[in-house]
């Protein structure tokens, strides 16, 4: 019965190994996505759907897009991106997809061995979670939400200095540009990060 | 139905914390300390998951969704410094940001 288990540790670990060993920073956010899914997929096989379900939302969608988003800003990839040749090169894709065939036939397998039957033996349900979530740790939900704020404030001062510094270097690169309309809406541009 | 032995979970939660623990003391470039990071705190969620399942509590959920917080937080404000810190010693390398000129 822990042949699922093992298995989905064991992609997990190997594709762990992979991210930081590396190069290329797309390949290993690749074998991070596979990571955070076999990851997901314990977490399911613990019983604990809803954080499975978080695992692949937030882990291996939201944070991936983000660290995507700045690879792409740094340019770190090959210097020709994604070219059309690019499934033509199957070592670029060949092990995130072999692993993430491995998860999906035993997400597969587990679905038609135990169908709609409770899974686990201690399934904890979202609505428990919830529950928990917004009872006894409801300060917690507080002191998260001013995290998450006062991360928001924090990134966009970041990404406001790097914006203000483009605009005067705009400006003062084209001495006969004008100098009254232009730096607002150049400012208002690049805030994305 | 399926049992898994806590045991094994938590085995497997401190190796994925140490391969993390080593990609941010090998790798030099701060995209993959920033990665590794993210795998430290992953796994230290994965530890709390099975625990939490283990004791047949909420409670370690619970944590996990506010570690989840806490990474998207630090993701984004670390990834903003990275592109600060790119504009600054034009390279990613962390050796390259040693001096604090302010």
């Amino acid at each position: 019965m822990n042949v699922l288990f093992g298995l989905a540790a064991l992609v997990a670990f190997i594709s762990t190994l992979m991210v930081i060993s590396r190069t290329n920073a797309v390949h290993a956010l690749l074998y991070l996505v596979v990571s955070f899914l076999a990851i997901a997929l314990i977490f399911y096989l613990l019983g604990a759907p809803f954080v499975a379900a978080l695992e692949v939302i937030i882990y291996a969608g939201a944070i991936i897009v983000l660290f995507v988003f700045a690879v792409m800003v740094l340019n770190l990839g090959s210097s020709k991106g994604v070219s059309p040749g690019f499934w033509a090169r199957p070592e670029a894709w060949w092990g995130p997809g072999l692993l993430t065939m491995i998860l999906s036939i035993e997400l597969l397998y587990a679905f038609m061995q135990f169908g709609n039957q409770q899974m686990t033996a201690t399934a904890i349900s979202p609505q428990q979670v919830g529950i928990a979530l917004y009872g006894p740790y409801l300060l917690g939900v507080e002191m998260a939400s001013m995290l998450l704020l006062s991360g928001l404030v924090g990134a966009y001062y970041l990404g406001h200095q790097i914006s203000a510094k483009r605009s005067s270097l705009a400006n003062t690169g084209s001495p006969l540009g004008n100098k009254d309309g232009l730096p607002t809406e150049t400012m208002q541009k690049g805030d994305e990060n | 139905m399926l049992t898994i032995p806590s045991y094994s979970g938590l085995v497997l939660a401190g190796t994925l914390f140490l391969i993390g623990l080593l990609g941010v003391l090998l790798r030099r470039n701060i995209i993959f300390i920033l990665l590794s990071l993210e795998i430290m705190l992953n796994a230290a969620g994965l530890a709390f998951v099975v625990a939490g399942s283990a004791w047949n509590q909420p409670d370690g959920q619970v944590m996990f969704i506010f570690i989840l917080a806490m990474a998207a937080a630090e993701v984004s404000v670390g990834l903003a410094l990275v592109l600060r810190l790119f504009q600054q010693v034009k390279a990613l390398d962390v050796n390259a940001a040693d001096e604090m000129r302010g």
